[in-house]
C-alpha cells in the first residue's frame, strides 16, 4: 500500500505567542518548531500499517524552509521518502491554499491512501484534510481512533462527540483524517536518524496563482472574559489563601 | 440571506443549533438579511417545526433517504442542491464533529471561504469580521472571509448562550425542499454508533471536579491528584492527552471529545486550556487553575488562580484541607 502523510510544523507548545509589526502573524524568528501533534499520529498509524500490509510512506509537508526539521525527523522514524512544497507564502496560508499544494505536489503519485491530522496546532482549521480529498476526487472519514484494511477497501473507527464511535466502510483510494490518541508514538532511533540522511526528499513548487479565501485583518492576545484572582505568595501561602477562599468566598467546599 | 444548517439525529434536534441561530440573528442585525434554518435528514419535521419558534424567515426541511445515516458525500450532493436553489450570502453551521466531516468538502465543492470555529461577529470598517482562536487559544483573530458568497461559518460550541435565541411572535412557515441524491454516488458506508465503555463515572452530577493535564507530566504523580480529589471531595478527570496516555481511563476525559461538566468547583491542575477542553468545563460555577504558564489560555476562564509548580502547591493544599 502507497501511503502519503501530510504532517505540518507548528510552534511549540512552550512557545510564547509574539506579534510581528504588522500584527497579522506571528513573528517567526522567536518561535522554536515541532511537528504538529495529530500530524506525528497520522505518520504513526501510517508506519505500522506498512509494518502490517507492505508498502511505502512518503510523507509530504506544504511550508517555508524551517519545516525540512519536521521532514527529517519523520524520515527518522521511518517514513521511506519525503515530499517538500517549499515556499516562504506557505508559512500563514489558509486550509484552500495549503490543500492546493499538497494535491498538486502527490498528484503524480497515485497514492492509495492519505492520512493527516484532525487539526493543526497553530491555526486550527481542521479544513486541510477534507478539502484534499474533494481535491483528489477520494471519499474521506475525519476523527479516526482506528483503521482496518479490509479486501480493496476500508473500514476506520470515527469518533463522534461524547464517547460516541462508529465504523465506516468505504473504498481506497481515500483520505482519512486521525485523532491524537489513536496509537503510541515511536521515537526516531540514532539507526534511523542516519538512515534519514539518505532518504530522498523532492522539492516541489506551490502551484502558481493560489488565492487565499481568508484574511487575518488582526491578531492579538485574547481579553479576559472573567476577571481572575491571582493568589500569590510562597506555595505553602498560597494554596492556603486558595483553600480559605473556596471555603468561606466561592463557598464551594466545607 | 442567512442560512442556518440545524444538526438533528433520528428527529432529536443536537442543541448547538439554537446557539447558531443566535450567531445568525447577531449576523442578521449588521446585514437586515433573513434567516432561513434548514432541517436535512429523515424525521426532519418535528425538528423543523421545534425551529420554527425562533425569530427567523422560514424553516425549510429536506428529507431524503441519502441523508440517513449521515455520510459526507451524501449530505455534500443534498447541500449542494440546496444552496443552488437558495442563494444564500451566509451558511451557518454549528463546530460539531459532524460539521468538521462535511462543510470542509461542501466549501471546496463549491470553491467558497469557510471560516472555522468562531467565537463571535465583529464589524470592522465595511467588513464583517469573524472572530476565532487560534495557536491552541494563545492567540485570537478577526478574520474576514475573501471571494463570492457564500461564505460558510461554523461557531464554537457556547459561543452563544441557547437563553439568548430571540423568539418569534408566531411560528416562522415551514416547507418541505426536495432535492436529487444519487444515493449510489455515496461512498462511505457507516454503521451504527455505540459507546465504546458503559459511562461507568457520570461526571456531569459531580460537584465537585479535579482535573489534570499534560503538566502532571508522570502517570504515578496522577496519586497526588487523586489525595487533593478526596481532600476536596472531588471526582478525578483528565483533560484529553492524559486518557490517550492511558493514565486515567477514557470515561474520565473531559472536553469535546469526553463528557461535559458544569460541577460547583472545577480545579485544573496543569491544563493548559485548549479549546477542546474549555467547551467541556466552562459551565462550571467556579474555576481554579493551577498551572506554571502565566500565559496558559485556562487563566482567561479562572476564577481563583496560582500561577506555579503544582507539586508544590497541591500537597500545601492537601495540609492545608486537612488542617
Amino acid at each position: 500500500m502507497k501511503i502519503a502523510v501530510c504532517i505540518k510544523q507548528v510552534p511549540t507548545r512552550e512557545w510564547q505567542p509574539r506579534l510581528d509589526d504588522s500584527k497579522t502573524w506571528i513573528r517567526e524568528q522567536d518561535a522554536a518548531f515541532e511537528m504538529n501533534e495529530p500530524d506525528a499520529y497520522a505518520l504513526e498509524e501510517a508506519l505500522r500499517l506498512k509494518e502490517k500490509h507492505g508498502g511505502e510512506v512518503v510523507v509530504c509537508s506544504a511550508g517555508p524552509a524551517r519545516v525540512a526539521q519536521v521532514i527529517r525527523e519523520a524520515l527518522a522514524r521511518g517514513a521511506d521518502r519525503a515530499i517538500h512544497v517549499d515556499d516562504e507564502s506557505l508559512a500563514s496560508a489558509d486550509a484552500f491554499v495549503t490543500a492546493d499544494a499538497l494535491a498538486a505536489a502527490m498528484k503524480s503519485d497515485e497514492f492509495d491512501l492519505v492520512l493527516t491530522g484532525l487539526q493543526s496546532d497553530d491555526q486550527g482549521f481542521a479544513q486541510v484534510g477534507v478539502i484534499l480529498a474533494e481535491k483528489l476526487g477520494r471519499p474521506h472519514a475525519t476523527i479516526i481512533m482506528e483503521v482496518e484494511v479490509a479486501d480493496a477497501g476500508l473500514r476506520v473507527k470515527r469518533e463522534l462527540e461524547g464517547g460516541w464511535f462508529q465504523w465506516v466502510a468505504m473504498p481506497l483510494p481515500a483520505v482519512l483524517t486521525i485523532q491524537s490518541g489513536i496509537n503510541q508514538l515511536r521515537y526516531a532511533t540514532l539507526k534511523g536518524i542516519m538512515a534519514a540522511k539518505k532518504k530522498e526528499i523532492r522539492k516541489a513548487s506551490a502551484p502558481a496563482g493560489a488565492v487565499s479565501k481568508q484574511k487575518i485583518v488582526s491578531l492579538y492576545v485574547p481579553e479576559k472574559g472573567k476577571k481572575t484572582q491571582l493568589i500569590d505568595g510562597s506555595p505553602a501561602e498560597a494554596a492556603k489563601e486558595l483553600v480559605r477562599k473556596l471555603r468561606d468566598e466561592a463557598r464551594v467546599i466545607a | 440571506m442567512i442560512l442556518v444548517i440545524a444538526e438533528q439525529r433520528d428527529g432529536k434536534l443536537n442543541r448547538a443549533t439554537w446557539e447558531t441561530i443566535v450567531g445568525a440573528q447577531q449576523l442578521a442585525k449588521a446585514s437586515g438579511a433573513p434567516i432561513t434554518v434548514l432541517v436535512p435528514g429523515t424525521h426532519a419535521a418535528g425538528v423543523g417545526a421545534e425551529l420554527a419558534a425562533a425569530q427567523v424567515a422560514e424553516v425549510v426541511t429536506v428529507e431524503h433517504a441519502a441523508l440517513e445515516p449521515y455520510t459526507p458525500d451524501g449530505f455534500t450532493a443534498a447541500l449542494q442542491a440546496v444552496i443552488g436553489q437558495l442563494s444564500p450570502a451566509h451558511v451557518l453551521l454549528p463546530h460539531t464533529y459532524q460539521t468538521r466531516d462535511f462543510a470542509p468538502k461542501l466549501a471546496a465543492r463549491l470553491d467558497r471561504a469557510l471560516v472555522t470555529d468562531v467565537t463571535a461577529i465583529k464589524t470592522v470598517g465595511s467588513d464583517t469580521a469573524f472572530v476565532r482562536p487560534m495557536f491552541q487559544g494563545k492567540l485570537t483573530a478577526d478574520i474576514v472571509p475573501q471571494g463570492p458568497g457564500p461564505h460558510f461559518i461554523t461557531f464554537q460550541i457556547g459561543a452563544y448562550r441557547v437563553d439568548q435565541v430571540a423568539k418569534g411572535a408566531a411560528a416562522a412557515p415551514v416547507r418541505a425542499l426536495e432535492v436529487a441524491v444519487d444515493a449510489a454516488a455515496i461512498r462511505q458506508k457507516p454503521e451504527a454508533p455505540f459507546q465504546q465503555a458503559r459511562q461507568a463515572v457520570d461526571l456531569s452530577q459531580a460537584e465537585r471536579i479535579v482535573s489534570v493535564g499534560r503538566g502532571i507530566k508522570e502517570q504515578t504523580n496522577i496519586a497526588l491528584a487523586q489525595q487533593l480529589a478526596e481532600a476536596l471531595g472531588a471526582e478525578i478527570a483528565a483533560s484529553r492527552p492524559i486518557c490517550d496516555a492511558g493514565w486515567l481511563p477514557m470515561e474520565r476525559q473531559v472536553g469535546s471529545s469526553g463528557q461535559t461538566v458544569a460541577p460547583k468547583l472545577y480545579l485544573a491542575l496543569g491544563i493548559s486550556g485548549a479549546i477542546q477542553h474549555l467547551v467541556g468545563m466552562k459551565g462550571a460555577n467556579t474555576v481554579v487553575a493551577i498551572n506554571k504558564d502565566p500565559d496558559a489560555p485556562i487563566f482567561e476562564i479562572a476564577d481563583y488562580g496560582i500561577v506555579g509548580d503544582l507539586f508544590e502547591i497541591v500537597p500545601a493544599m492537601i495540609a492545608a484541607l486537612k488542617a
